[in-house]
């Protein structure tokens, strides 16, 4: 039998030895990893404006050169504040990110903010003609979702969408990111009425009534599929005082 | 007492003779961990849906298992004994936060797709059971081998299970991966981008292959068709 002594000097060690070992290994990988990251997300950008991109890639055969080189040379990254005013990088990196730019903002983080202090990232495709890609965040089932929305010059077409999400359920609210009909369906329909009133994309239960403004919505996942409808409406609406003016 | 003391030592040595063989093949058919053991049933529900994340995540068990077997057996003369299942619980995390900073530097996408699976590894009853089982018992090479061994009689039920949920759920094998194919129905609905079907255009995915409790049909189907094959696994009583 140990002594008590023994015991808490034996488990001390072990949690010691077993702590340094992985903040070591975490620090020696945090580069790479944040570097994976960013591509990650710049493809889920991307995605959005595929049928724009050069020569018709598709996204997922660009390697991450190839993803970096279109979003220095193609993409312009702007950070609004909820005026529709274009902040400086100083401005960004005041808000908490260090990289300054648009890709460095996360908008989880911005979800918990009060809704006047956000800023938000905004992404300008200049290809055959000027693509605005604007990102959302709302609340699915089990947590949060997300997305990318491009729409075209006229600010109100869209030409593509992607969704993501932290843990709706695999083959119902997952099919939000996993099934590639749901984004798709987004294209070719309109954030505006004929008449110029706002009416952003509602993810219709049932099916989509509205050719314009809806989409089908996903069975057995309507909340998902609500929350979805939910970010359309109030996210897209935050860039509308900078592309009013733009 | 000395006899025996000389005895053990022979027996400690990296030696890989029939009974070290058995330690690697047993668990892939008559002592295997899903279907015979009935331990880490939990993920091979949850990961099965596709062959590709149960194929990393068996290589994470695989790794796990045989590294935590292998610290554990090193150690297992200093393990207080009042303490034992939170020191295998600090070594397993240990070893499953490495894989997934591993993976979130070399893998993104995989991590992603994984992420909660992977911290999951921690709670997989096969690990803890064969430390406590196995590994506090044995020496460090043979608790190795029994590691690698549940490592992969685990992975081979997964895979399996995946194969049919995946061909029959979604109608493709490999789906998220360069070497994805489409096998079977008409669907290119899901996750891949190929357009040409080889057989069965007529055949409907069916849904209930995507969800957990498909993976319960077929590992009871896999009990059934191993027991009906090996009569001495049938427990009688």
């Amino acid at each position: 039998m140990h002594t008590t002594k023994y015991t808490i000097t034996f488990v001390l060690i072990l949690s010691a030895v077993v702590a340094l070992l992985l903040t070591g290994f975490r620090e020696g990988t945090k580069d790479l990893a944040k570097a994976g990251e960013e591509i990650f997300n710049k493809r889920a950008i991307l995605k959005t404006i595929e049928s724009e991109l050069d020569g018709g890639k598709m996204v997922a055969d660009l390697n991450a050169e190839e993803v970096n080189s279109i979003f220095d040379t193609k993409i312009e990254q702007k950070v609004l504040n909820m005026k529709g005013e274009v902040l400086d990088a100083n401005a960004v990196m005041a808000a908490g990110y260090k990289g300054g730019r648009a890709i460095d903002v996360e908008i989880a983080k911005e979800k918990k903010k009060p809704e006047m202090d956000r800023i938000l990232p905004l992404f300008e495709y200049n290809g055959k003609e000027k693509v605005y890609v604007m990102s959302v965040i709302g609340s699915g089932l089990w947590d949060i979702i997300w997305g990318n929305i491009a729409v075209r010059s006229d600010k109100s077409t869209i030409v593509g969408a992607s969704f993501d999400h932290a843990g709706e359920t695999p083959g119902l609210g997952a099919e939000i990111k996993d099934n590639p009909k749901f984004p798709a369906a987004f294209a070719g329909k309109k954030i505006y009425t004929a008449d110029g009133m706002y009416k952003s994309i509602t993810s219709r239960k049932g099916g989509a009534v509205d050719p314009m403004h809806d989409v089908d919505g996903l069975s057995g996942a309507t909340v998902t599929a609500d929350g979805v409808t939910e970010m359309m409406i109030r996210g897209i609406k935050y860039y509308e005082p900078y592309l009013k003016n733009n | 007492m000395a006899e025996t003391a000389v005895a053990e030592k022979k027996k400690e040595g990296i030696g890989f003779g029939k009974k070290e063989r058995r330690l690697l093949t047993d668990p892939l058919n008559e002592n295997n961990p899903i279907t015979v053991q009935v331990l880490g049933i939990c993920s091979a529900l949850a990961v099965t849906s596709l062959i590709f994340p149960s194929l990393v995540i068996s290589v994470a068990v695989v790794f796990v298992c045989a590294f935590s077997s292998l610290l554990t057996s090193l150690l297992r003369k200093y393990i207080p004994n009042a303490v034992r299942m939170i020191v295998m619980l600090v070594i397993i995390a240990f070893l499953v936060t490495l894989v997934e900073l591993t993976l979130k530097a070399f893998s993104f996408t995989v991590y992603k797709q994984l992420s909660v699976y992977i911290g999951l590894i921690i709670t997989n009853c096969i690990v803890m059971g064969r430390l406590e089982a196995f590994a506090m018992a044995n020496d460090p090479w043979k608790s190795f081998l029994d590691g690698i061994g549940n490592g992969l009689g685990y992975g081979a039920i997964l895979l399996i299970i995946a194969f049919f949920r995946e061909l029959f759920g979604k109608g493709t094998l490999f789906a998220g991966t360069p070497i994805a194919l489409n096998i079977i129905g008409a669907g290119n609905d899901f996750l891949i981008n190929t357009e040409t079907n080889f057989l069965f255009g007529w055949y409907v995915n069916n849904n209930l292959m995507v969800m957990p409790a498909a993976a319960m049909f077929i590992i009871g189907i896999l009990i059934w068709v191993q027991r009906a094959k090996f009569p001495k696994l049938v427990d009688v009583s």
